[in-house]
């Protein structure tokens, strides 16, 4: 290859490396997209209010069927997003909407409930410290972060319930359980959070599709200073 | 391997760097294995009492502190043959460097030479089989090195105490049941110290694997096997759990930390823990070394219908979970 040849190879190669780098420190300055922001949604110090559902099938997106977790925006509006951001040493009120079924669990360690305030849930009012899933309507979801050591259990609702919500955001004309805890907050970090039951239906072990992708069955708790 | 044999190769009108210009060629044998010798005495005492002590995985645990030594012991045989490597090719760079008149390579000094073959073979094949009888006694003699033997463990310990720790992996997150505590389970794993310990690691769903770094136990979780891991704790101190083989989205999510703590200590978490989580207790499934996991997602519990949980067959059997 010609002098020329070489050193225009050269130019190309190092124009691509600095348009990499420029996108990738350009990427991790903007805000990223599918994070919802609880920061700034009430004073500081003050407890934040966190309120998702979850929902059998979603009824919109690339996979219609997928079972998902939404959560509500400080706004109001109901967000397919599953990276919440929230303010590092706060208490998080969470209150969760269970528009799904259940059944028995594949580990019934995850029917106890963990981490929270008083290690309890309120379930449609009442407490709760340990949910048998062999009973009544088994658990449709947990709620669980395990870096924290917190799993929720959500109950499921009645399969033969004439008005089970199938398509997302679900209201209460829907048939459905609350599922009320409060947690702390630690210092900053990305927290991992998921589902433990295996509800990805239709997948080996159920633990595909929607527990294997992210915005469905899990996500980040985004712990901010 | 005589040193006459290396010296007698250099042509007459021999003009490299190495020839020394005319008159006797220098004995290069002799000088290779005398730099290689001097930086062998020094620098591999200094790695095993300087930084031997600090080679992960530490002495948290016997199998930790066997292993510890075993990478040491690796690391001092290794060293003087990557000096010799270093040694004949800086040598040789140094000395043998071609210059702008080299003559072509070959002819009387390209000789073979028996005796540097029979040498490099008979102490590169020393080396190996002394490794392999090493690493077999090692195995052996610390029941397993702290790898997973499998459920029928042929190298076992012989204290009379030992604490089984049962290890359930599961998509994504390992817990603990404690058989001798009431069959508990828990997200936390407490050991006792100066304790003898084994872990039946099994898994609900997918293959993980269960490694807890500074114990020195790695043992594969597979669903509806019962391999079992030995090590004896020493001190006191806090330790890593990471699953090991790749197993979904969350892998990188799957862990958590464990501690070793005094005997008193650990009684005293085992039975507080029995008792806050004994309503939960109730409503496992009696203990079993494995458990065979209803395949169907959310549909199944811990065991599908009808079939027996301490059943031999079904536990070790090629016999796909009832649907």
């Amino acid at each position: 290859m010609s002098f020329g040849g070489r050193l225009t190879t050269f130019l190309v190669l190092l124009a691509a490396a600095v348009a990499l780098v420029v996108y990738t420190v350009v990427t991790l300055l903007l805000p990223q997209s599918g994070v919802v922001d609880f920061t700034s949604a009430q004073p500081s110090g003050a407890p934040v209010n966190l309120t998702v559902q979850t929902v059998g099938q979603i009824g919109f997106g690339a996979h219609p069927t997928w079972v998902s977790y939404l959560v509500q925006a400080p706004d109001g509006q109901w967000m397919h997003d599953t990276t919440w951001k929230v303010p590092a040493n706060s208490v998080i009120h969470m209150t969760i909407h269970q528009y799904d079924s259940g059944g028995p669990l594949r580990n019934q360690q995850w029917g106890q409930v963990q981490g929270t305030s008083g290690n309890v849930m309120l379930l449609n009012g009442k407490p709760i410290g340990v949910y048998d899933s062999n009973s009544g309507n088994g658990v449709g979801h947990t709620f669980a972060i395990p870096a924290l050591g917190i799993n929720v259990p959500l109950v499921g609702v009645d399969s033969n319930a004439t008005n089970i919500c199938s398509k997302a955001p679900c209201d209460s004309s829907s048939v459905s359980n609350t599922i009320k805890v409060s947690f702390r907050t630690p210092g900053p970090g990305l927290y991992h959070w998921q589902c433990f039951v295996p509800c990805g239906l239709g997948f080996l072990f159920g633990n595909g599709g929607p527990m294997s992708n992210p915005n469905y069955m899990g996500g980040f708790l985004d712990v901010t200073a | 391997m005589s040193d006459a044999s290396t010296q007698t190769q250099a042509p007459a009108d021999a003009s490299g760097p190495g020839a020394g210009g005319s008159g006797k060629e220098p004995r290069h044998f002799v000088r290779m294995v005398t730099i290689w010798l001097v930086l062998s005495a020094i620098t591999a005492p200094l790695f095993y009492f300087l930084v031997g002590p600090h080679v992960p995985p530490g002495t948290m645990t016997t199998t930790a502190e066997q292993n510890q030594l075993d990478f040491n012991i690796l690391m001092v045989i290794a060293i003087p043959v990557i000096l010799a490597v270093w040694v004949y090719l800086g040598y040789s760079i140094v000395t043998w460097r071609a210059s702008k008149a080299a003559d072509p390579v070959g002819g009387e000094a390209a000789a073979t030479r028996l005796g540097v073959q029979t040498g490099w073979i008979v102490i590169t094949s020393v080396v190996v089989l002394f490794l392999a009888g090493f690493g077999t006694y090692e195995l052996i003699a610390n029941n397993g090195a702290g790898g997973g033997e499998g459920p029928n463990p042929v190298w076992t310990p012989t204290a009379a105490h030992i604490l089984p720790v049962q290890v359930i992996g599961q998509q994504w997150k390992f817990t603990y049941r404690y058989p001798t505590f009431g069959g508990m389970e828990t997200s936390q794993l407490e050991l006792p110290a100066d304790t003898t310990i084994a872990f039946h690691v099994t898994s609900l769903d997918v293959i993980h694997s269960f490694w807890a770094y500074q114990l020195s136990v790695k043992a594969d979780a597979n669903p509806q096997i019962d391999n079992v891991a030995f090590t004896t704790t020493k001190g006191t101190g806090s330790f890593t759990v990471r699953c090991s083989e790749l197993c979904g989205l969350w892998h990188g999510a799957m862990y958590n930390y464990g501690s070793v703590v005094s005997k008193d200590q650990f009684e005293s978490w085992a039975k507080a823990t029995e008792q806050a989580n004994a309503a939960n207790t109730k409503l496992l499934p009696p203990f079993a070394w494995t458990y065979v996991p209803d395949a169907n997602g959310a549909a199944g519990g811990y065991y599908p219908d009808s079939v027996d949980p301490y059943s031999p067959s079904e536990v070790y059997g090629a016999k796909q979970p009832a649907s």
